[in-house]
């Protein structure tokens, strides 16, 4: 709970532990163990598809911690998740060596294609790993750092601040479609060869890349628990529900604010650099602006301001849209839609709130009174 | 041998003074002369002599069509079998049949070629219709003429139509530099230099680096290269300011509505851009029913009325929405916001769903086609004359609702403060539920002009909303001067930007500008003052 001293309760570190386990040791076994199209066999295209919802829910953790415990609404947080995974695209790209279509050691091919004669400077390092790694932590984290202070700074706060940051990912959405920025324009990159010298289309390295997600997702999960059960996190809600009178109090809003919302780019630049192996491209659309937008309904959906809430919310839309964009694709948006609308209409605190919203309904309410409507100033 | 220098000899002794007399049949027997100095002298000769009847003589001697008799005439001939209909070229009477080894193709070079464009020309000036001899002018005044111009003298002086009289003076002025005394070429760079023609500017620094130049034509040229430069980057600069006026008249037109919402209810319409959607498609289905039921005469009427049926329809479904989600989620914007994107997802779907995901065709009426050109080639269409119209009426018509009547008297009110209104009796609901249906209906007429100059998609909203959002944040909430000058000043700078930066890129830096902007006037460029500014 919000506002609990330790980071987990004996309780929550067993679940934590056991589905951790679970999902590190079990689902790589039912794929590797059993003979191909036996009944427990787990298919090998699954394997990517759960790895990316994970990402997707590193993602919407990320903007869980920044929406439910600091009350910013980034519309532009998949701008983060991008970068990331074009810093990873990047090394991926350099790896393909001389496998590319036009077999040239210096540059990608789409550069050959274009006729250009040396890599550009910003594509310097990116064969290293630890440096691609390096980047995919800076980039974002930079970009919100200075994003960040110049808007908290000047207090742009609610609906202005998700204006800017839509403008900020739909700017960086124009720039990227741009071939000469050399990020490989509308098409993107692609054509990944390996990662670390393992074929990036082998079911073991697919299992790999699955794994680090799940690691990386819990060691996220726990950082953002860290920082949300410390005094900082009181700190953030505080500010959250009465940002003037934080301030009046003394202390330093804005930097507590900067803090978050580095921490979340970073996150999300993490989730996008696994997200691009497991998914083989990474493309301008990815800064699209509904993208974004997206991200946020997932956080509504499973519950903001509790961080389980934001991974459930994330891996069962990301689920129900794979599902649907199959069997039914003129139906996804209609749902989607719907989704926005019955969430902020009708359950404000998403799945995770469910139960305590039909407690409150039959005029029950046990323990703690319902939370407070998360990322909400006063009416202007 | 002797017959081609006689025939040169003839031809540079007799022609000049004799051109003008020369009977056309004449010169026309003299193209068969067998070299080609001959031949390019009979075509100039042609040309002057100014006869309509030429123009198809050359043409077919350009195509290959004219051969030469071995009686020293020259017939234009079609193969017959192994044999040639011959025709005279210059009336096309039958000249009977010929054998194919009696007749000689008169060959062409490219020198041969360019005399025959050049005569062609001087012939249409005399001959051709309005819009031959008007390009023949800006083709003349392209490539002066060496002879000073001799044909376009003549042309000039036959010449009736203002239009083309000015463009044959300004050609013969062209012509006139290269050639005469100095006092001729002088008076025909003064007269070059009133010009604001883009072609005016070449001739000039062709001229201008001729070699034997008299110090003081030079001098005028200068000065003449410099008037006509001035005055283009005049022009230049007109022309980039109406098309960013323009751009920002359709920015306002979107963004208006917007700023409305946001301004008297604070709340973030996502489905805004959608709204101008439903507008546009309104106008398909107006003309699709004009088209279907309406005598043909009318189908120009459809714009008209296709701008209260937007209107209505889109006011009502914006009431809708706002009555059946938003009422619900007042004082949670972000909430709102995130509402109105579902609707705006579902609206998408449902037209894609009904009209299909292609775009729908939409005509301008005759008279929104086309424009007029200016001086100096910058044209001005009518589509977006109309729509910049368009556009300040809308905003003058909100200006008058809002400072004029009681439902705008109210509004203001609810802006300054909804819970005063209320105590002082407003019903702020019925209020707040107005004022959407109307920023929704202007939404609605945005996509009636939008759909004049773009495509009409079910992402069509998609497109201008982030820039609609940039309008309102700039220009400062609630503020109808403030949405006038960001959008104004949005659609000029980007067009401004464009050729220094490229499309993508100026639109880029404008929003990095803006995001900057924000930094020190977080309210936007016309914020509300006093405690209404507290949110």
């Amino acid at each position: 709970m919000p506002g609990a001293s330790s980071l987990l309760t004996p309780r929550g570190w067993a679940w934590f532990l056991g589905l951790g386990a679970v999902l590190v040791i079990g689902v790589p076994l039912l794929n590797a163990v059993p003979p191909a199209g036996a009944a427990l066999q787990l298919p090998d295209y699954l394997v990517p598809l759960l790895g990316k919802y994970l990402c997707y829910a590193l993602l919407a953790l990320s903007l869980d911690l920044i929406w439910g415990y600091a009350g910013i609404l980034s519309l532009g947080h998949g701008a983060f998740f991008a970068l990331g995974g074009y810093a990873m695209g990047m090394h991926l790209m350099r790896q393909i060596g001389t496998r590319g279509v036009y077999a040239n050691a210096e540059l990608p091919d789409f550069m050959v294609f274009l006729n250009w004669k040396a890599l550009p400077w910003y594509w310097w390092g990116f064969d290293h790993f630890t440096f691609a790694a390096l980047m995919v932590v800076l980039v974002p984290g930079v970009l919100a750092l200075v994003f960040g202070w110049f808007a908290f700074r000047s207090r742009v706060t609610g609906v202005y601040l998700s204006i800017i940051t839509q403008a900020l990912t739909y700017a960086l959405w124009l720039a990227f479609f741009r071939n000469d920025m050399g990020f490989g324009g509308n098409n993107g990159l692609t054509d990944f060869k390996d990662i670390f010298g393992f074929d990036l289309h082998a079911a073991s390295t697919r299992r790999g890349l699955y794994i680090a997600s799940v690691i990386a997702l819990g060691l996220g999960y726990l950082a953002c628990r860290f920082i949300v059960a410390s005094k900082l996190g009181r700190l953030l809600l505080a500010l959250r529900d009465a940002e003037s009178r934080v301030r009046f109090l003394g202390y330093s809003v804005d930097h507590a604010k900067l803090f978050v919302f580095t921490i979340a780019a970073v996150l999300a630049g993490i989730a996008g650099a696994l997200y691009v192996p497991q998914v083989g491209i990474i493309n301008p659309s990815e800064f699209s602006t509904a993208n974004s937008i997206e991200i946020a309904i997932w956080v509504a959906v499973g519950g903001r301001g509790t961080l389980l809430g934001a991974i459930i919310g994330a891996i069962a839309i990301n689920f129900a849209k794979s599902w649907l964009t199959g069997s039914l694709p003129e139906a996804w948006l209609f749902v989607l839609g719907a989704l926005f609308v019955l969430v902020t209409l009708a359950f404000p605190q998403g799945i995770l709130g469910l139960s305590a919203q039909f407690r409150g309904l039959r005029g029950r309410g046990r323990g703690a009174p319902p939370a407070p409507v998360p990322g909400e100033e006063g009416a202007p | 041998m002797f017959r081609c220098v006689l025939s040169a000899l003839v031809a540079l002794l007799l022609l000049p003074s004799l051109a003008a007399a020369a009977d056309l049949k004449q010169l026309v027997d003299q193209l068969g002369a067998d070299d080609f100095a001959a031949k390019i002298q009979a075509v100039q000769d042609i040309g002057a002599l100014g006869d309509g009847r030429a123009v198809a003589v050359l043409k077919a001697l350009n195509d290959g069509a004219l051969y030469a008799t071995t009686d020293h005439r020259v017939v234009l001939a079609q193969p017959a079998g192994d044999r040639f209909k011959t025709f005279d070229p210059v009336d096309g009477a039958s000249l009977g049949e010929a054998a194919a080894d009696a007749l000689e193709k008169v060959r062409v070079n490219n020198r041969l070629r360019g005399a025959i464009d050049a005569a062609l020309g001087s012939l249409t000036l005399v001959g051709g219709s309005l819009q031959d001899r008007l390009s023949a002018a800006q083709e003349a005044l392209k490539h002066p003429a060496a002879d000073g111009g001799a044909a376009l003298e003549k042309a000039l002086a036959a010449e009736k139509d203002p239009q083309v009289r000015a463009a044959f003076a300004l050609a013969l002025a062209a012509a006139r530099i290269g050639s005469g005394s100095r006092e001729q070429r002088l008076a025909a760079v003064a007269e070059l230099a009133q010009s604001s023609a883009p072609q005016v500017r070449s001739v000039l620094a062709q001229q201008r680096d001729a070699a034997d130049l008299d110090p003081e034509v030079r001098r005028a040229i200068d000065g003449a290269l410099s008037a006509v430069e001035g005055r283009l980057k005049l022009i230049g600069f007109a022309v980039t300011l109406f098309e960013g006026l323009s751009l920002g008249s359709i920015l306002l037109l979107a963004a208006i509505g917007l700023a409305i919402t946001f301004g008297v209810m604070g709340v973030i319409n996502m489905a805004h851009g959608e709204m101008i959607m439903l507008g546009a498609y309104s106008t398909f289905v107006v003309q699709q029913l004009f088209r279907a039921f309406l005598p043909p005469q009318w189908i120009d009427g459809y714009l008209v009325a296709a701008v209260p049926v937007a209107f209505l329809t889109t006011a009502a479904v914006g009431i809708a929405l706002e009555r059946g989600i938003i009422r619900f989620l007042y004082g949670r914007p972000l909430e709102t916001m995130l509402a109105t994107w579902g609707v705006s997802l579902v609206l998408q779907q449902l037209v894609r769903s009904i009209f299909g995901a292609t775009n729908q065709e939409v005509a301008n009426p005759a008279w929104m086609t086309g424009g007029f050109t200016l001086i100096g080639g910058a044209t001005f269409t009518w589509n977006r004359i109309v729509i910049l119209i368009f556009c300040f009426a809308v905003l003058g018509a909100l200006a008058l609702l809002l400072r004029r009547t009681t439902l705008g008297l109210h509004m203001r009110a609810v802006t300054q403060n909804r819970d005063m209104s209320a105590a002082m009796g407003i019903a702020t609901a019925r209020v707040d539920a107005l004022t959407f249906g109307l920023g929704s209906g202007i939404a609605g007429m945005a996509g009636v002009a939008l759909s004049q100059i773009g495509n009409v998609s079910p992402n069509l909203g998609q497109i201008y909303i982030v820039d609609s959002f940039m309008v309102v944040v700039f220009g400062g909430v609630g503020s109808l001067l403030g949405t006038l000058a960001g959008a104004m000043s949005l659609g000029i700078v980007n067009k401004l930007l464009e050729p220094v930066a490229g499309a993508v890129l100026g639109k880029v830096v404008v929003l990095v500008a803006i995001i900057l902007f924000i930094q020190k006037r977080p309210r936007g460029l016309f914020a509300l003052k006093g405690r209404a500014a507290e949110s």
